[in-house]
């Protein structure tokens, strides 16, 4: 995890999606900074959601590409890979809108099954593992200590060997960002983080998400339509309608930008989406 | 060519027996997401039923083969819809809504109670009826082989697409039509708007089993034999055809119930009759390898 | 079909009677097919048989079983809705507490087990029996890696027994393989035959899966039965060389230069040595069997495999290559199974294609749905349970299966989530310090 990297982290050229005769996603170039917060918003259909699967692999984009400047492994080029090499070697990692956690596995396991790939190389093909050997023991205890270090950081510890799929919606939100981060993320993809969640909750995001950028260096890139949670923390917002980007900027220059406003809320109604913005 | 073309009219009367069980696969598949096992035993307790229905009437001294077939055919759907419609009170509608697996567990007890039963009351002895329908029509004679279409082969495939037809009409237009498709689609939605779904999912049921029925009548005629234990291949093969047309759609079972009817036979006459059921299966692990959504099935999108 | 009512209120008595009355008269109906009615053959041709009397007598004991049933039911749900508003126990306290009794049974199982071929050491029934019951037990826990943990819906499990059961009949009688040497070699057939069906077949799901294995078990039963120059065709093979116990046979006289294990010991010679033996040994088998998947679930590979039959996709998200995780599955699986066949050969002496029919396939993957998916000790106790229910029946042989069929729907209706769902974790927070995996 550098700290305070800067320039592009990842870099999306002309990228389009079809299914069938369906665009999803019109010829998108979009830079994310590392080390900042991006945020994606957009009406509902507008394609945010199928950007991320192209990101992570789930789709094979028809045209384009993405190329991420990995801080210690040079070029890589996610649309060429399968999804679990988007997380196991290029490090992109992201959550779900519908929260996909393990239900019937404990907390903490969730996040241990996150270092998978760390924990099997350990385990030798799991003969070490069989016979408990001292070198996959210590991998073992490694994992579970970081794992426990972001239980506490994401105030979770007391809940850890209660079964994830029992645990109150905004409490599983928070376990799939803290199974992410088990990962190790270059880049860290939230799918509408905040829905669901009641104010107070959205506000404690927030910190988390500005403690994640700032202090440890992650870049983060955020679907929201919590316009408290992405006007509040984003760096940088873009902004798509039908597949494709209408506009891009500061929050602020979002916030008054008239494609924005006609894409949100038709014409002559500017007054309401800046009151939500500021809220 | 003379060869070929009585394999292919074999082949058809197979593939249309085939389809007919595979709708009531297809259809319980859309409805409630469960392969029901235990529906090749219905079919086959249906076939049981048939025998014991001619029976009677050839101790009534009844001569008239339509007649005969009429009322066999009403005797056998009556009771094979009872079994239909008993099995999922019993065995599947407790199940609802828990694991995937549970259902399915039950169905395998299920058919296996009911092949035992069927056993044990009837007997394990293959039961021969005369022949009901006798002769055929000569369609192309060549020195060395005669292709001939039996009137037992006629009335099967006859029977099948005015089945089909009259199904089909039932399923697009009718109300129960409608309510059956809004179910397949949303269960929870289709009650809220005040669809009767038990009553729905127990008439689909019967349904699947009546056209069972119309099968096992069917292939009592034709083969002239029944044994308890039919029921397991001609069920895996039917579901083959299912899953080949793409589960869930109605043409697309008669589709795969033909092409699964026409494989078995020309592989039988051309290859090999003891490996036939290899080919039925290599061919339904192929299709599902290149194309999951079977032939006419609509494909499933990946929701992420 | 609203006359059978499910009502959470007590019902009426009149309630009561017309709801048995409407279950007596579809039994009625189901029952004059098959039951009031017959075919005999009679000198060539069939003839009717009536057996109204049955019928009758039938539907009087559905009618009042009905009654019955519905107030034991009835009851059992007050008393259990009273218990459940009398208990204060938190859902962790009482999965605490089931994991106690779980493992105290474990333990009491496994002292019966070693104990009881010294019980029964000359009833040959009961020492057979429980064999078979092992050999299920070591099947159900093969399968539980495929099924239970990682969530992959093998109906066609069977293959794989076969597997290692030709391979130790083939190697033994064509090669002189021993036993011992046999099994590996046999388990890695298997477990290549695992690999082998699972790479085609990564892309499909739930019933699909269910389907291909389905044909793939039937598949390999058809070459059995047809490849005569491998397999001797239905006929099957025959005089497989019995386990020696360390070199010591269970026969009354050894050949030249040899000792039987009786001489050796200096017994008299008994047909139950060789029993006993095979059924320590089966339970040995089993025993590891047990430890290995028991620790695997408690490496990467085995909570992968968990997670794998929880959500595919977060898999992925994770950085997890799923299909290593499902070949494994099946790999391991498919070797355990092996196992159990190599035993099998060895104890029957003789095997056809016979005794690799689906219904095999169907009866271990109910012991593995009826335990509970996934849990160890749950297998035990329905392989126990479905191996003795029809053996309770056999002095009517052939109501066997049906007790079988019958047990295996009533047992799912009553516990949908198996004997024993409880889900033990694979690790603690608070036992982390200590100790990660147990």
């Amino acid at each position: 995890m550098s700290k305070n990297a800067s320039g592009t982290l990842l870099s999306v050229r002309n990228l389009t999606m079809r299914f069938g005769g369906l665009t999803a996603i019109d010829d998108l170039s979009l830079e994310v900074p590392a080390g900042k917060i991006t945020g994606i918003i957009g009406p509902n259909g507008a394609g945010k959601t199928t950007l991320f699967n192209c990101l992570t692999g789930f789709y094979k984009p028809t045209t384009g590409t993405l190329r991420l400047a990995h801080p210690t492994r040079g070029e890589i080029r996610l649309e060429a890979l399968a999804s679990h090499l988007v997380a196991r070697d290029a490090q992109v990692v992201r959550t779900f809108q519908n929260i996909r956690l393990f239900p019937k596995m404990t907390v903490l396991e969730n996040l241990i099954v996150a270092q998978h790939n760390v924990l099997q190389r350990a385990s030798k093909f799991s003969i070490a593992g069989i016979f408990k050997l001292p070198g996959y023991r210590e991998a073992e205890r490694q994992a579970i200590e970081r794992a426990a270090m972001w239980l506490e950081r994401l105030k979770l510890t007391h809940l850890a060997d209660h079964a994830a799929g029992d645990l109150p919606y905004g409490i599983q939100r928070r376990i799939e960002i803290a199974r992410a981060l088990c990962v190790d993320p270059v880049l860290l993809c939230l799918d509408e983080p905040a829905a669901g969640l009641n104010p107070r909750e959205s506000a404690e995001l927030n910190e988390l998400l500005l403690y994640l950028c700032g202090e440890l260096g992650i870049a983060i890139l955020l679907i929201e339509h919590d316009m408290s949670v992405v006007m509040n923390v984003s760096d940088h917002i873009g902004v798509i309608s039908y597949g494709r980007k209408i506009a891009e900027g500061t929050p602020e220059q979002v916030k008054h930008d008239p494609q924005v406003i006609k894409a949100y809320l038709g014409e002559d109604e500017e007054e309401e989406v800046a009151g939500g913005a500021a809220a | 060519m003379a060869y070929a073309l009585q394999q292919l009219i074999n082949g058809l009367t197979l593939g249309a027996m085939y389809g007919l069980i595979a709708i009531g696969y297809t259809m319980v598949y859309g409805i409630i997401g469960m392969i029901n096992f235990a529906h090749g035993d219905i079919f086959m307790v249906s076939a049981f039923i048939a025998v014991t229905a001619f029976t009677l009437l050839a101790a009534a001294d009844v001569t008239s083969v339509p007649l005969a077939l009429t009322f066999v055919l009403i005797v056998s759907i009556f009771f094979t819809s009872a079994y239909g419609w008993a099995v999922e009170r019993t065995a599947y509608r407790p199940l609802r809504g828990s694991t995937r697996l549970a259902p399915l567990i039950s169905a395998i007890g299920m058919s296996i109670l009911l092949q035992n039963t069927v056993q044990l009351t009837q007997g394990a002895r293959v039961k021969p009826i005369p022949p009901v329908i006798q002769g055929g029509i000569e369609l192309w004679s060549t020195p060395d082989f005669t292709v001939q279409i039996g009137w037992s082969q006629v009335l099967i495939i006859v029977t099948t697409v005015v089945l089909m037809t009259a199904f089909t009409w039932m399923i697009t237009q009718t109300p129960f039509g409608r309510q059956q498709r809004a179910c397949e689609q949303d269960r929870t939605m289709a009650a809220l708007l005040g669809v009767n779904v038990d009553r729905t999912i127990s008439l689909t049921f019967m349904l699947g089993a009546a056209l069972a029925a119309v099968a096992g009548v069917m292939v009592t005629v034709y083969y002239g034999v029944v044994d308890f234990f039919i029921g397991f291949l001609a069920g895996i093969k039917a579901f083959t055809a299912a899953v080949l047309g793409g589960i869930g759609s109605l043409p697309g079972a008669m589709l795969g119930g033909l092409l699964i009817g026409l494989i078995e036979s020309f592989w039988a006459a051309y290859l090999s009759a003891e490996y036939k059921d290899v080919a039925t299966f290599g061919i339904l692990c192929l299709v599902l390898m290149l194309r999951p959504s079977g032939l006419l099935g609509r494909p499933e999108v990946e929701k992420v | 079909m609203s006359a059978v009512v499910f009502a959470r209120h007590a019902m009426t008595p009149a309630e009561r009677l017309r709801d048995a009355s409407w279950v007596a008269f579809v039994g009625l109906i189901l029952g004059i097919p098959l039951i009031g009615l017959t075919t005999v053959d009679v000198g060539g041709r069939l003839a009717i048989e009536t057996r109204f009397g049955v019928l009758a007598a039938g539907v009087v004991a559905v009618f009042f079983g009905r009654l019955l049933l519905r107030w034991a039911v009835d009851q059992a749900r007050n008393r259990k809705l009273e218990r459940d508003r009398a208990s204060t126990a938190s859902a962790a306290q009482r999965a605490s507490g089931t994991q106690k009794v779980v493992s105290t049974l474990g333990w009491l199982m496994l002292g019966a087990s070693i104990a009881l071929p010294i019980m029964f050491s000359d009833n040959r029934y009961v020492v057979d029996t429980a064999t078979t019951v092992l050999i299920y037990v070591m099947l159900g826990w093969g399968l539980n890696v495929v099924v239970g943990l990682a969530g992959l819906l093998d109906l066609g499990y069977v293959a794989f027994y076969a597997v290692g059961a030709y391979s130790y009949a083939l190697l033994s009688t064509q090669f002189g393989w021993s036993f011992w040497e046999a099994l590996p070699v046999s388990g890695a057939l298997a477990a290549s035959f695992g690999i082998l069906l699972g790479y085609p077949i990564l892309r499909l799901r739930g019933d699909y899966l269910a389907i291909v294995t389905l044909g793939f078990g039937e598949i390999v039963r058809i070459i059995l039965v047809n490849w005569t120059e491998l397999s001797g065709g239905p006929n099957g093979i025959s005089s497989i060389p019995r386990p020696s116990f360390f070199g010591l046979d269970f026969s009354r006289s050894a050949p030249e230069g040899q000792q039987t294990f009786a001489g050796f010991f200096g017994l008299d010679f008994s047909p139950m040595h060789r029993l006993i033996f095979l059924y320590y040994l089966i339970l040995v088998l089993a025993l590891l069997t047990n430890l290995f998947v028991s620790r695997l679930r408690k490496l990467p590979v085995g909570r992968a495999w968990e997670a794998l039959r929880e959500d595919e996709i977060a898999c992925q998200a994770m950085g997890m290559n799923t299909t290593n995780i499902k070949l494994s599955a099946f790999a391991i699986g498919a070797m355990l199974g092996g196992f159990a066949g190599v035993f099998f050969a060895s104890r029957q002496g003789f095997i056809s294609p016979e005794s690799f029919v689906f219904t095999e396939s169907a009866i271990v993957l109910a012991i593995v749905v009826l335990g509970g998916m996934g849990s160890q000790m749950g297998v035990v106790l329905a392989a126990t349970l479905l191996v003795l229910i029809p053996e309770f029946g056999r002095n009517f042989a052939e109501y066997r299966m049906l007790l079988f069929g019958l047990a295996m729907v009533l047992i799912m209706v009553w516990r949908p989530g198996g004997l024993l769902a409880h889900r033990e974790p694979t690790l603690r927070l608070g036992a982390a310090g200590k100790e990660g995996a147990r």
